[in-house]
């Protein structure tokens, strides 16, 4: 790796110094001297453009290879294959154009150099060219807008009824997420930060009198079944945050004073990813650069893969240190884990539902109402 | 007109509170370009930290001082760099660095004006411009450092003290400076619009204009309409920060304490932000177009392709601009179907651009291209709108973007097609202009130098950083050593770090070539670039009232470059151009009339 950037570099500053030794002799050689470009420098520049678009194309293609496979690899959600279909896509089709576009514009910059006493043609307008650039990008484009909101209205549409699915509340804080599952009831408990009393240990600031909420269960790693759709619910205390799980293609912003969510089912476990072909791999190719580390005596455990849950909204120091684990199991696991889990009537030490009164009830939203706030 | 008063000039009057265009638009591309240099310099020093986490460089500890200790950068300060660097680089750059320069340079000088509408304005706009960049500079010398929210300085974590400490008074002169820059700013498009509409000389019609013309009156308008919510923004958000508002705050526990506020909405702040925020991007994009296409055509020896498909796309692109802006709020919570809707306007806006490349394209076609530095970086302003507005069919598809949202692929995304277009165009218009603001000639040859490694360290940096961002490394990150997952990504990122080293170090032979060029560069001739507008009818010296006679008029589009008669001769013999000054000859037709 040292040796490929040590490579860059030299022949970068071979490239400026050989056009510099250029400079001198073309500023030697030239008469005009009226810093107006003669036709030396159109050939030069104009070859230049040429080698440049030759090594763009290289190094366009040597990038796909080179950093190609370090994107994220097989998704693990339902939409996922959608939406990894509609991007594989959209690349293909902007590689395209891309090396099209740039082929022409390099390559009428080469060879239409300039040249003492060459005429250039007179060509004004022509109005069914520009029809067919303005018809083909309206016709791709339209292609593309059609199957992308398909999607999008898709994966965007939560309250699907009959799927029932999960509803976990995902709350943010500077600078760190908790997870709060409904229970048995599938209902979250009423919350609202002005109820945080840490004090009590009520971090969430759950509202202790709806009954609602005494089989919600708050956990630091995110655990789903798999095959089950699960309903999230963001939260979030202080700043925006925004719960970003990129193997499962999922993103949403965690908005202060408001509820938004995002829905997907999960559907290939965290012990079935470790052992997919490109996830093997990349786990490879880290251990080996950890194990490097570590051989610089830097403290770098060996790596296992999991999903995560990041961080993904500028929101302040540790910003880049926000992040949950995710565990994707099978519904016996996730049960068996779930059994473990302390309820918040347990946590708080109230055993039955109907005790406490209810405190300042003019603040909360409740969740419905919350929900519309965040749909609007 | 022709007799302008000829008052007596003292050295204030003439260098300092200067009310010709020609020297305030000098002014203003210096502090552009002084901006720029700490703009750039900034980025230098959190790509370092991205390249090499947590390492000690004894240049941040000279720099940065009591921020890097023992010279290691502190994450609170890395997130300043970025905001501060962001912030500088789209507004006092390639906003009022850009369309300052070249609107007050170009609009009375290519339209026939002596000066502009209001010339008082005209220096009160840059006084304040120059005034919002001391603010901002300063708010880096404070104790508790500078805004670090982000040049975006979404609330609440720009509203409130508690959430960094680059939101206490490091904020409040961000806030100060912008309300500051944005007074400037309209004061100078105002005054552009007004001098564009009544003061063109005679027979310069507005499909005579060049589109330089377009694209700077345009810009002004956007401007215009888009600005002011962001000024109403920053009083709401002053408003929620220092008189205990509830405009965009609600529901927040914070340092132990849960706060007053109830019933705002961050969201909203959202769409106010971004209804300037996207405009923004035409408003910095559009000038560059507009220098471009007057280059391209000049140094192809050609007529720009499609002169009024142009025009409509400029226009249609800034009508289209002010309805796109949900798109960068495609996750933010606000209700899908509205996603539905800024995903179908915003690839509509794909369509004018797209014309607008092939077009470019066209009039390279069989030209006789004049390879000055001011027509290379227009091709390479074309190139890297082409690669930058690629991605923006992905981040446009509110599908695509839920993935790659906030991600380093909006990064590579909008430095290319923002940032570095609008640079290169920026560049060129500084190499083509050169010879009217300063009566001199840069060298060529450093232009050279500056172009091929500004082109190639340039595409080094940001044509890898979609890849991993397409592996979900998100922006604003100090350091990726908090995930394993992300270790692989390290060596891609020195790669970045490198050749955004080299992109900073070509800029030397830049800043080396505008600065000893303008005492010792070549005696520039009238007319150097053989061109057709009528800034190059002006004398090299420069006059206040810019013509020494009465103003030309003008008889023809700009872009008559190597037009012929029937009998295949120049329409002036031995001259393959006919300035806008020139009479129809006989039998000879206009064109696009
Ligand atoms: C040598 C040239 C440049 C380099 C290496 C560079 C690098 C970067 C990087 C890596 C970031 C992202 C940091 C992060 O999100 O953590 C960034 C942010 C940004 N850059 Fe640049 N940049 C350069 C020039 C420019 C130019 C010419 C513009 C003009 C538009 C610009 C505008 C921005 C903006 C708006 C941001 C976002 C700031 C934010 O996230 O708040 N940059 N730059
Ligand atoms: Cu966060
Ligand atoms: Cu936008």
């Amino acid at each position: 790796m040292t040796t490929f950037l040590a490579i860059i570099v030299l022949v970068l500053v071979a490239i400026a110094i050989w056009q510099m030794s250029k400079i001198f002799e073309l500023s030697q050689a030239h008469t005009d001297n009226s810093e107006v470009a003669n036709d030396k420098d159109n050939k030069l520049n104009g070859y230049l453009m040429f080698g440049f678009l030759a090594a763009f194309y290289i190094f366009m293609i040597y990038g796909v290879f080179k950093w190609g496979p370090l994107v994220l690899g097989t998704p693990a959600s339902e939409h996922g294959d959608d939406y990894d279909f509609l991007m594989t896509m959209s690349m293909v089709l902007i590689f395209f154009v891309q090396f099209l576009t740039q082929g022409l514009l390099f390559f009428f910059a080469y060879k239409y150099k300039g040249q003492k006493g060459k005429k250039a043609l007179f060509y004004a307008d022509n109005d069914k060219l520009e029809m067919i650039w303005t018809i083909i990008p309206v016709i791709t484009l339209a292609g593309l807008i059609l199957y992308g909101l398909f999607t999008w209205t898709t994966i965007m549409d939560v309250n699907s009824e009959d799927e029932d699915p999960m509803v976990i509340e995902l709350y943010a804080q500077q600078f760190n997420w908790k997870a709060r599952y409904a229970g048995q009831d599938n209902t979250l408990g009423e919350a609202n930060v002005r109820l945080i009393d840490i004090a009590s240990s009520n971090i969430l600031g759950i509202n202790e009198a709806d009954p609602n909420a005494d089989d919600d269960v708050i956990a630091t790693e995110l655990h789903l079944p798999v095959g089950k759709k699960v309903l999230f619910k963001m939260r979030s205390q202080d700043v925006i945050h925004s719960a970003y799980m990129p193997h499962f293609r999922a993103q949403m912003n965690c908005v202060p004073g408001m509820i938004t969510q995002f829905s997907f089912t999960p559907t290939v476990t965290t012990e079935e990813m470790r052992a997919d072909g490109g996830i093997v791999e990349k786990v490879e190719r880290i251990n080996d650069i950890r194990a490097e580390k570590r051989a610089n005596g830097e403290d770098a455990d060996p790596y296992e893969f999991d999903y995560l849950l990041l961080c993904n909204k500028i929101c302040g120091q540790s910003h880049y240190n926000m992040q949950m684990k995710i565990i994707v199991e099978s519904e016996e696991d996730f049960n068996a884990w779930m059994k473990e889990q302390k309820t918040f009537a347990a946590s708080m030490g109230k055993d039955d539902s109907s005790n406490g009164e209810m405190a300042q009830s003019e603040v909360f939203i409740s969740d419905d109402e919350a929900s519309i706030i965040g749909v609007n | 007109m022709s007799e302008h008063a000829h008052h007596k000039e003292t050295f204030v009057t003439k260098y300092i509170f200067s009310q010709d265009h020609k020297m305030i638009s000098k002014q203003f591309l210096i502090t552009g370009l002084l901006m720029g240099i700490i703009g750039i310099a900034m980025s230098l020093l959190f790509r370092m930290q991205l390249a090499w986490p947590g390492e000690s460089f004894k240049i941040f500890e000279v720099l940065l001082g009591k921020w890097a200790p023992d010279g290691v950068m502190d994450a609170n300060i890395y997130l300043a760099l970025v905001t501060i660097h962001g912030t500088i680089m789209v507004f006092f750059v390639l906003t009022q660095g850009l369309s300052g320069t070249f609107s007050n340079l170009l609009i009375p000088l290519q339209i026939g004006a002596r000066d502009m509408a209001s010339g008082f304005m005209n220096m009160l706009s840059y006084w304040m411009f120059f005034l919002s960049a001391i603010i901002m500079v300063g708010s880096l010398f404070i104790e508790a450092g500078p805004a670090a929210a982000g040049w975006t300085i979404y609330p609440p974590l720009s509203a409130l003290p508690q959430a960094q400490p680059g939101s206490g008074l490091g904020m409040t002169l961000w806030l100060v400076s912008m309300a500051i820059f944005i007074a400037s700013s309209l004061m100078g498009s105002l005054n552009y619009i007004v001098t564009v509409l009544n003061l063109r000389t005679k027979g310069m019609s507005m499909t005579r204009l060049p589109l330089t013309m377009w694209a700077l009156f345009i810009t002004a308008v956007i401007g215009v309409v888009s600005f002011p919510v962001l000024l109403s923004a920053a009083l709401l958000l002053i408003m929620d920060r220092s008189f205990g508002t509830s405009f965009f705050l609600s529901d927040i526990f914070i340092g132990g304490e849960a706060l007053h506020y109830q019933g705002g909405s961050p969201v909203l702040y959202e769409h106010l932000f971004w209804f300037l925020g996207h405009p923004e991007v035409y408003i910095v994009l559009l000038p560059a177009l507009g220098i471009t296409s007057e280059v391209i055509a000049t140094n192809s020896r050609k007529p720009i392709f499609g002169y009024r498909a142009m025009i409509a796309s400029i226009l249609a692109i800034a009508f289209l601009s002010t309805i796109v802006w949900g798109h960068h709020m495609f996750v933010s919570g606000m209700n899908p179907f509205l996603g539905s809707v800024f995903t179908f306007t915003t690839l509509l806006i794909a369509i004018p651009s797209a014309v607008k490349g092939f077009n470019y394209i066209t009039t390279l076609w069989k030209g006789n291209l004049q390879m000055n530095p001011a027509m290379l970086f227009s091709i390479g302003m074309v190139s890297t709108f082409i690669t930058g507005g690629l991605t923006g069919i992905i981040l446009g598809d509110s599908t695509l973007d839920i993935n790659v949202h906030d991600t380093y692929f909006v990064v590579a995304h909008f430095h290319l097609v923002m940032g570095i277009s609008s640079l290169y165009g920026m560049f060129a218009g500084i190499y083509h202009w050169y010879p009217k603001m300063f009566g001199r000639m840069m060298s060529k040859n450093l232009g050279y130098v500056h172009f091929w490694l500004t082109l190639i360290a340039a595409y080094g940096v940001f044509f890898p950083m979609h890849f991993i961002g397409l592996a979900g490394l998100p922006r604003r990150y100090y350091s990726n050593s908090a995930f394993p997952l992300f270790d692989e990504l390290q060596d891609t990122n020195v790669v970045i770090t490198i050749f955004a080293l080299l992109a900073g170090f070509a800029q030397l032979f830049f800043l080396w070539n505008f600065f000893r060029s303008m005492f010792y560069g070549k005696k520039a001739t009238q007319n150097p670039w053989k061109s057709n507008t009528l800034e190059w009818t002006t004398p090299v010296e420069h006059l206040h009232g810019n013509w020494p006679g009465e103003i030309p008029h003008v008889h023809r589009w700009p872009y008559d470059y190597s037009k012929t008669n029937e009998d295949g001769e120049y329409v002036i013999p031995g001259q393959d151009f006919v300035p806008q000054t020139i009479p129809l000859q006989d039998g000879e037709e206009e064109m696009n009339h």
